[in-house]
């Protein structure tokens, strides 16, 4: 898997902070957990963090003694809770379990369950489909899971993430050959169609 | 501090735990409080960080981070589980801790250490409004489009400084990675 669309640096930085949304977070540490470079840009923006906080003026402790650790640890059997990773934990391990809800000819959608601001899903497109036109009132990170994308902005294949704003309209589509295309997407807002009929499309799909 | 981290997983040294409390826990104290919490939460929260410093310390690989950077994302971790409720899913790849590493030779400790060094100047040489938009995200935990709100700036704007901010943390570290 070579991966050539990467997080912007902007959004590395707000995650590394704790500052992205939480769907956007959720797609980030997917692809952070694919992608060795964003993880490496990862820990400089943690560096940074370390050296924001301890620019910090230190606030004195009450109590001078730390509360009494129990014995045992994280690191033994059973104590790895990370082992299947962000993205199982999002979605299990087998994306043919997903039960996909029809939106519309050739696309499918999942909605992952996300407590707080913003929309999580997977979204599978059809060979040979795409998504209307649309913008974004916000940010938004798909991740391609399966299969490939294109869109104006490039071609995405598994483990690519597209790093979208708000000034960017797009229609994202999937090769007539090759096979199906599956994204995680997280967004800050939902979609913004263009024209009539696409919008009457969100209207009744509730896209 | 490296050495008091090991006694800690190999030998349950609660010496060397407190030691480490001591040190950390104020500027973790100090951090939830620029977050938010009042003093009561933000020591709790100080003494939580440092209690989940004590059971992972055997996962905790120095090459891949000093231990300050370390507890930074441990704490603001449990800044976003605790302190922002309205955003609890956002586990961060704490994991790459996962895999203990054997002893770090003396020259790659060095070299974290004058990384962080590096990082902490370049940080202070930030001009203005480019540590504006890195204390907002850290400290204050705003969005792109709440920072964009808060200065009442482009969203645009607000991303190219957080990016130009980043290239020049990059640079500083550039013949050391």
């Amino acid at each position: 898997m070579t991966i050539t669309h990467h997080l912007d640096d902007a959004t590395l930085m707000s995650f590394a902070a704790g500052a992205l949304p939480a769907a956007l977070a959720a797609v980030a540490a997917a692809h952070a957990d694919m992608c060795p470079r964003c993880r490496r840009e990862m820990l400089t923006m943690e560096r940074l963090g370390e050296a924001v906080m301890a620019s910090l003026i230190p606030a004195p402790l009450d109590s001078p003694e730390p509360a009494t650790p129990a014995p045992g640890s994280d690191a033994g059997p059973g104590g790895d809770r990370n082992s299947s990773g962000p993205l199982g934990r999002l979605v299990g391990t087998d994306l043919g379990g997903v039960a996909w809800r029809w939106l519309g000819p050739g696309v499918w959608e999942h909605r992952l369950a996300l407590k707080g601001a913003g929309k999580l899903r997977l979204l599978k497109v059809a060979p040979g489909h795409a998504i209307p036109e649309h913008g974004h009132r916000g940010a938004e990170l798909t991740l391609v899971l399966r299969g490939s994308f294109s869109d104006r902005t490039g071609r995405y294949l598994r483990g690519d993430v597209a790093d979208l704003d708000e000034t960017v309209e797009h229609r994202p589509a999937v090769a007539r050959t090759g096979g199906e295309c599956i994204c995680l997407i997280g967004s800050e807002a939902s979609e913004r169609f263009r024209g009539l009929l696409t919008r009457q499309w969100q209207r009744v799909r509730k896209f | 501090m490296a050495d008091l981290l090991r006694r800690v997983a190999d030998e349950g040294d609660l010496a060397a735990f407190r030691e480490l409390y001591q040190t950390y826990g104020p500027r973790v104290k100090a951090y939830m409080m620029r977050q938010g919490a009042d003093a009561a939460t933000a020591e709790d929260l100080a003494q939580e960080t440092l209690l989940t410093v004590w059971r992972r310390a055997s996962l905790y690989a120095e090459e891949k981070g000093s231990i300050a950077t370390w507890i930074f994302a441990i704490a603001r971790n449990l800044r976003i589980d605790r302190l922002r409720r309205e955003m609890p899913w956002q586990e961060l790849p704490e994991s790459r801790f996962e895999q203990p590493s054997p002893d770090t030779p003396p020259d790659e400790a060095l070299s974290e250490k004058e990384r962080q060094g590096r990082v902490r100047a370049a940080l202070a040489q930030l001009p203005p409004e480019q540590h504006e938009v890195v204390t907002l995200s850290y400290i204050d935990g705003l969005s792109h489009g709440e920072i964009a709100a808060h200065l009442g700036l482009p969203l645009g704007t607000v991303k190219s400084r957080m990016r130009i901010a980043y290239q020049r943390i990059r640079a500083a570290l550039e013949d050391l990675q």
